[in-house]
């Protein structure tokens, strides 16, 4: 909020000011209301390995993290750009595979990637799209200076919150938005049903599309029911749909219909028991033989994380300029890669310095925050590292900017990052704004809400 | 709309409206059990006022199962309103009634959800306190204000679609089977035969099962006359005003399936009909001919062939070889 001199930063002015004459207990008693609103609303997550309660209210802050125009211009025109590159990597492994000739990206991390799909070899999606939505993770260390921490590709959530919590402020602090212009968000879903629609292999107008969701049980269930209820278009589970003849059709109350675009919150694995996992129940079998004949779209693509782990998130400068012919606008955070020996040797002897992280990992789980750990976790994690190197990257920690959130102690300095959702299909774009993780606890990195972090709304300023 | 939706609709607002009756039932059980009349006559303990709840719902062995020893109004209320292993307490009910809503948000408004949810938050936060015997009446008035609630905030925000029909066609398939259920018990258990009319213990048990149904104002309004089971089997058989009447059940479910199939000629429409042509047409002279039993039973065949057609057509359409839902004689359940 405050700049190098002390003084509160040009987009947080009219903020500031506004919240001098309220009164003392003012944020506390608009705090309340928030909480109180989110759990009548049922706005929650279910944490995996909580026994004591399956669903859980994420917590919210009710002050926003604001981001100037200028700003955002860098953020929006870097997250795109980092979408067309990893689109044309995705296309490129799946058929003419130029990138792993020329040398750029080694060939063998590529084909013999967990998440590489041979299957997908020479099958043509819609538009050559294979990531419609994407998750791309930012954080800022200073004026102006972003690096990106990592694309989710396959299927990233939390753009509910980004909806809902515009909403509560909205509802909240509604004289905020006639003193501020803060751009809107509302119309996400609007441009993803567009998107969709763009990508159907079908050429009726009214394409049907549905969203394919594991089920109620599901962490992020919530989003999948906002979502398909934003779009107006049916929720189904994979027992709702059934292949005949290599269409996709579900079951409803007027006999079967058939289904051309799929916004699939299913990992692939899971899609499809006759192609992929034959144990998985939450799928529907057949639907890959559909996909490949092109008779039903699939978003994101199957096979799509192989661009999106930390192993490969390494070469995404190297696609820009190489499919794009530009320079990357945000840049990755300097990566160490522990499977090569002199990068590992180096990464124990400072592993107190550095954030570690499991190649594959994801949610918060599976990772070392070097300095907040102690010497018993550092020694075990040093274990597990020289047990497989090749499985861990490690990174410098950022100088992360802080946000001011409200705390039990009044309004103070927090980390936070920001998940903007590029949408593609017709073309490349993103709403103003994203889903701002912040991290709740005092000097902790950690922003996942699987271990304590809550969000924030974002607000982009149209001007200043 | 989808099938697995219209299913899980369905039963949520049976869920509901059977949470309702359950609470009508118990509270007129409990005033019942208030009067200076008891059962001297161990072989008769099933005229025992506390144990007809679990008569009408066909928990009696369910609830022996589980609670050994004599039947005391503690364990019944228990088990019928707290116990989570007791799929028909109205806990149960309630939670079912809200998963079944969550995994549905799409489908219906905000506020219909709130109310579900803020309906269960406020169960869960009662738990114990729920049994507290002096609030007994104050708790089976909430449960029937969650239900009149549910109702108007569907009526009240609710697109006119389908999924709004099935939650009709769910309450009223739901009231239909818990009319059938309360009279034939208190006609079976209680008056083995019409000559035995009369007297004081009758008088409160036949308007105790007016009110049960809130129907007991109306009688009166109605007919202005003493309280005769002929009378009670017009009332809750025959009369299309009286909203928990069958024949007022069956009008609104023959309605909602004429508009459902109304793009082809179904077995639901074709049943639902010929049980609405029975109530339309019927007198109570041949009900009370062919004996009142007989007839409550050969409705609730039917009722739960129609609950049959509409899994096949709507609800649990099989196209594949895949296992039918099965259909039993005991009361349904999601």
């Amino acid at each position: 909020m405050r700049g190098a001199d002390g003084g509160i930063r040009a987009h947080y002015r009219a903020h500031d000011a506004w919240l001098q004459d309220k009164p003392g207990d003012f944020l506390q008693q608009k705090q309340r209301e928030a909480n109180a609103l989110y759990t009548r609303l049922g706005i929650t997550f279910a944490v995996y390995g909580d026994q004591s309660g399956t669903e859980r209210s994420i917590p919210f802050d009710i002050i926003p993290r604001i981001i100037p125009p200028d700003a955002w211009k860098i953020i929006s025109d870097g997250a795109c750009q980092r979408v067309r590159a990893l689109n044309a990597f995705l296309h490129d492994v799946y058929h003419d595979q130029e990138i792993l000739k020329a040398g750029i990206v080694p060939e063998a991390q590529i084909l013999n990637h967990p998440a590489y799909r041979p299957e997908m070899r020479g099958v043509d999606v819609p538009g050559k799209v294979y990531v419609h939505i994407t998750g791309v993770d930012i954080v800022q260390t200073g004026e102006g200076q972003f690096y990106v921490l990592e694309d989710n590709l396959r299927t990233p959530s939390g753009v509910s919150y980004m909806l809902e919590n515009r909403k509560m402020m909205m509802r909240l602090f509604p004289e905020l938005f006639s003193r501020m212009a803060v751009a809107p968000v509302d119309h996400y879903t609007d441009v993803l049903l567009d998107n969709l629609h763009a990508v159907s292999p079908s050429t009726s107008s009214q394409p049907t599309v549905v969203v394919l969701t594991p089920g109620a049980y599901n962490s992020a269930y919530f989003e999948h029911a906002f979502l398909a209820q934003q779009m107006g278009v049916e929720l189904v589970e994979g027992q709702d749909l059934f292949v005949a003849n290599d269409v996709v059709y579900m079951r409803t109350t007027e006999g079967p219909q058939r289904v051309d675009v799929i916004y699939r919150r299913i990992d692939d694995d899971y899609l499809d028991p006759l192609a992929f996992r034959p144990d998985s129940a939450l799928g529907v079998p057949g639907i890959f033989a559909a996909y490949c004949k092109g008779n039903v779209t699939l978003a994101n693509a199957i096979g799509t994380g192989v661009a999106d782990d930390k192993s490969i998130y390494l070469y995404v400068p190297q696609m820009i300029e190489y499919y794009l012919n530009e320079k990357p606008i945000i840049s990755n955070v300097p990566t160490y890669r522990l499977g090569n020996p002199d990068e590992c040797a180096h990464v124990l002897d400072h592993l107190s310095e550095l954030v570690v992280k499991e190649v594959q990992g994801s949610g918060g789980y599976g990772m070392l925050v070097g300095p907040t750990s102690t010497k018993e976790q550092l020694a075990e994690f040093r274990k597990r590292i020289e047990q497989n190197p090749a499985n861990y990257i490690a990174q410098p920690t950022l100088a992360l900017s802080t946000c001011p959130t409200f705390s039990d102690s009044g309004i103070q300095p927090r980390h936070v990052d920001l998940r903007p959702y590029v949408l593609s299909g017709r073309e490349v774009t993103l709403v103003p704004g994203g889903l701002t993780r912040v991290a709740l606890r005092e000097g902790s990195l950690v922003v996942n809400s699987s271990q304590g972090g809550g969000t924030k709304d974002t607000w982009v300023l149209e001007s200043l | 709309m989808l099938s697995r939706q219209a299913n899980n609709l369905y039963w949520m607002s049976r869920q509901i409206e059977r949470a309702e009756n359950t609470a009508r039932l118990l509270d007129v059980t409990y005033q019942m059990s208030l009067l200076p009349y008891r059962v001297t006559d161990a072989s008769q303990s099933w005229a025992e006022p506390w144990a007809l709840p679990l008569i009408i719902n066909g928990l009696a062995s369910e609830y022996y199962a589980s609670n050994p020893g004599p039947l005391t109004s503690e364990k019944v209320l228990r088990y019928m309103v707290l116990d989570s292993n007791n799929p028909s307490s109205i806990y149960s009910l309630m939670r079912s009634a809200r998963e079944n809503a969550r995994t549905m948000r799409g489908i219906m408004t905000t506020e219909m959800y709130q109310d579900l949810n803020s309906m269960w938050l406020e169960l869960r936060g009662l738990g114990e306190k729920a049994l507290d015997y002096g609030g007994l009446n104050e708790f089976f008035e909430w449960v029937k204000v969650q239900s009149h609630q549910f109702r108007g905030v569907t009526f009240g925000t609710m697109l006119r679609d389908e999924a709004y029909q099935f939650i009709r066609l769910g309450t009223f398939m739901e009231r239909s089977d818990n009319t059938v259920r309360l009279l034939d018990v208190k006609y079976h258990t209680l008056l083995p035969s019409v000559s035995e009319v009369g007297g004081a213990v009758d008088y409160y048990q036949w308007s105790a099962l007016l009110r049960s149904v809130s129907a007991l104002s109306s009688y009166r309004r109605i007919y202005r006359d003493v309280i005769t089971p002929r009378r009670v089997a017009e009332l809750l058989i025959l009369r299309s005003d009286l909203p928990r009447s069958l024949h007022a059940c069956m009008n609104s479910i023959y309605e909602i399936l004429s508009e459902l199939c109304k793009r082809e000629s179904m077995e639901p429409e074709r049943l639902a009909g010929e049980l609405h042509a029975q109530l339309h047409y019927g007198r109570v002279e041949q009900i009370m001919e062919t004996g009142l039993h007989e007839y409550l039973m050969n409705f609730l065949e039917k009722l739960d062939s129609l609950n049959t057609e509409l899994n096949n057509h709507f609800l649990n359409p099989v196209y594949a070889p895949e296992t039918a839902a099965p259909t039993s004689k005991t009361r349904a359940t999601a």
